[in-house]
């Protein structure tokens, strides 16, 4: 009632309580964010309390006496108590200082950022390729279930998915590198020995791409063989739209939804995929870095690597939950 | 005083519950061959299941021995059907005693992840209220975390064990079994069945586990079956990176990541393992395709 006589004032409101969703969905989103990562960090400086071996011992060697490592743990401060040291590091984490990374004996921030940016660019390439692909493999195949094509996507997809990342790897190396000698085994980013640096990218993103399509593509083809089956698409078949232009217009739109939230969390599986990949290829990237200071005992590079990944997990978790309120009509009014 | 009965024994989901157990599972198992990627899927499965079990028996030399003369020509023959591997020791025997090694491992896990998360999906979706949402967001906190690089962390700290991979790949994989089992109890505690459960004064517990639980079980064994295949993709990624089961035992992983240098001299060494971890892992998921296909026959 109220409504009709002051329009301009409801109109207002109506702003005010859209930027009050907004406002509420990012604070929520941060705040857990912050919590996730709170959590994490906590977990991992711990963890590195309770594992054997102490990390001067580590660094000097085997034959230092005990006095060294004892002079050395009292000059790195690891002497003092737990949680001490833990708002310590919170205290230096906030204020950008990293630490030193002692395997490869360089600030962190001057490795991380590199390593991180190599990786996103391999993701970002694969990313590009996987999207375009399984779309169109999801959408052909579901838009008529259980046809030949559908049985064969849905066969192709679950093959290669099925695939660790690791054997794809060694299978494509067989196939193109050992037997026919097309492309290069490694991509160091580095051009040498006849390659240039796009040829050694080839392999890599083709076995993160087949890997995760195969996944992707099964999302998209059950969304799509779900929307086929709503009373609105037998509607526009009943009155005689055409086939393709039911699909175009009615079908895809309402069966992204689903699958662009899962295409977002596939971010994550890519983060841990790539260790893989990045190992298999030696490629210079994040992944690789994480494994070589895991395994070094690089409590800085450990600690500051896990939240970086967490941190780009949970964002595009926020971001998949974004795109799935802009996407689908029904969240946003 | 006869409502209990009655009420109970309405069951959700066709055949469920008390109906014959054993035949029912007989039926079930027979309409594998309905789908053929479920009987595909069966039959890796059950192929490597067969190896796995009698590798003692079957595998021509012991996983460990090493040839030395074989060294000289380590590529496939009469003597090792799959070639020996950079240090003589047979591929065959290796591949085989390794799938003792990843199908203990990975099924244990799974078991483990399925009782957590089962659990904890029971007790968020019946109380609902504070503890769901503690439960909710915990859960959303560890499916946060990359898998690869959690492990990497803790097997780095660890080392590296059977015990460590079980305990892991149980904490990562019970969030995901949690939150199918929230979702199922949230719909399920509203049936009759279970109304009828609470007013003869059934005990929280029992209605979780002996009402709830047994008519979720349709989606959570489809999804077992997917985390087994997952679980083995993990323990031979673990196996690559070199932080997985500890050497010299056999483990398909480990065989590639030993032998992968030299794929360029004598590819064998590593593509016969990656071919067999590849097949039980399109074994599992075909299955869960193949299962998830007859189950929405039902």
């Amino acid at each position: 009632m109220r409504a009709e006589k002051r329009p301009t004032l409801t109109r207002l409101a109506d702003g005010g309580r859209v930027a009050l969703t907004v406002a509420r969905f990012v604070l929520k989103h941060v705040a857990f964010l912050l919590l996730t990562l709170l959590v994490v960090s906590f977990l991992v400086f711990t963890l590195n309390e309770f594992s054997p071996g102490d990390v001067a011992r580590k660094l000097l060697g085997a034959y230092a006496t005990q006095e060294q490592v004892d002079i050395l743990t009292r000059e790195m401060g690891l002497d003092r108590p737990v949680l001490v040291r833990y708002v310590e590091f919170l205290g230096r984490i906030a204020s950008g200082d990293l630490g030193t990374s002692t395997r490869f004996k360089v600030p962190v921030k001057d490795i991380i950022w590199t390593r991180l940016a190599n990786t996103a660019f391999l993701a970002a390439l694969a990313f590009a390729c996987i999207v375009p692909l399984s779309m169109l493999l999801g959408i052909v195949a579901g838009m008529r279930e259980a046809s030949a094509l559908d049985r064969a996507v849905l066969m192709f997809s679950t093959v290669v998915a099925s695939v660790p990342e690791f054997a794809l790897g060694v299978f494509l190396v067989s196939v193109f590198v050992v037997a026919l000698g097309w492309l290069p085994g490694t991509a160091t980013m580095v051009a040498g020995g006849g390659w240039s640096v796009a040829s050694q990218l080839v392999l890599p993103v083709a076995v993160i791409v087949l890997f995760d399509a195969g996944y992707v593509v099964s999302m998209i083809r059950a969304s799509m063989v779900e929307v086929m089956q709503r009373p609105y698409i037998r509607t526009a078949v009943l009155k005689g739209m055409a086939f393709r232009r039911v699909v175009v217009r009615h079908a895809i739109r309402n069966a992204m939804i689903n699958p662009v939230t899962v295409i977002l969390l596939q971010i994550n599986y890519l983060i841990s995929g790539v260790v893989v990949v990045e190992t298999v290829f030696a490629y210079p990237g994040f992944g690789r870095m994480m494994l070589e200071a895991a395994l070094f005992k690089d409590i800085a590079l450990v600690e500051v690597g896990a939240l970086v990944a967490v941190t780009v997990a949970v964002l595009t978790q926020i971001l998949g939950d974004l795109a799935y309120r802009v996407l689908d009509p029904r969240l946003r009014s | 005083m006869a409502l209990p009965t009655t009420a109970n024994g309405l069951p959700a989901i066709p055949g469920a519950a008390h109906a014959g157990f054993a035949r029912t599972w007989a039926r079930r198992l027979g309409r594998l061959t309905e789908s053929r990627p479920a009987a595909i899927g069966a039959g890796l499965v059950l192929f490597w299941s067969a190896a796995a079990v009698f590798a003692p028996l079957i595998a021509p030399y012991p996983p460990n021995a090493s040839n030395m003369l074989a060294l000289a020509h380590p590529t496939p023959s009469a003597a090792h059907w799959l070639g020996t591997d950079h240090l003589g020791r047979d591929v065959l025997s290796r591949i085989l005693w390794g799938a003792r090694t990843v199908l203990t491992v990975a099924p244990l896990a799974v078991l483990g992840a399925a009782i957590l998360g089962s659990l904890l999906g029971l007790t968020a979706g019946y109380y609902r209220g504070v503890v769901d949402v503690v439960i909710v967001r915990a859960c959303d906190i560890v499916l946060s975390f990359p898998v690869i690089i959690l492990y990497m962390i803790i097997l780095a700290h660890f080392g590296s064990s059977a015990v460590n991979i079980v305990a892991v790949l149980t904490l990562t994989k019970a969030p995901i079994i949690a939150r199918i089992v929230r979702g199922l109890t949230l719909e399920l505690r509203e049936r009759e069945y279970v109304a009828a459960a609470k007013m003869r004064g059934e005990s929280p517990l029992y209605i979780m586990l002996a009402e709830i639980l047994p008519n979720a079980r349709g989606p959570l064994i489809v999804d077992m079956c997917l985390r087994t295949g997952y679980n083995v993709v993990i323990i031979g990624a673990l196996g690559f990176l070199g932080i997985g089961l500890p050497p010299p035992d056999p483990d398909w992983g480990g065989m590639v990541k030993d032998t992968y240098g030299m794929m360029s001299v004598w590819p064998h060494m590593a593509l016969f393992p990656c071919a067999a971890i590849s097949s039980l892992v399109i074994g599992f998921n075909l299955l869960a395709v193949g299962l998830r296909e007859i189950g929405l026959r039902d």
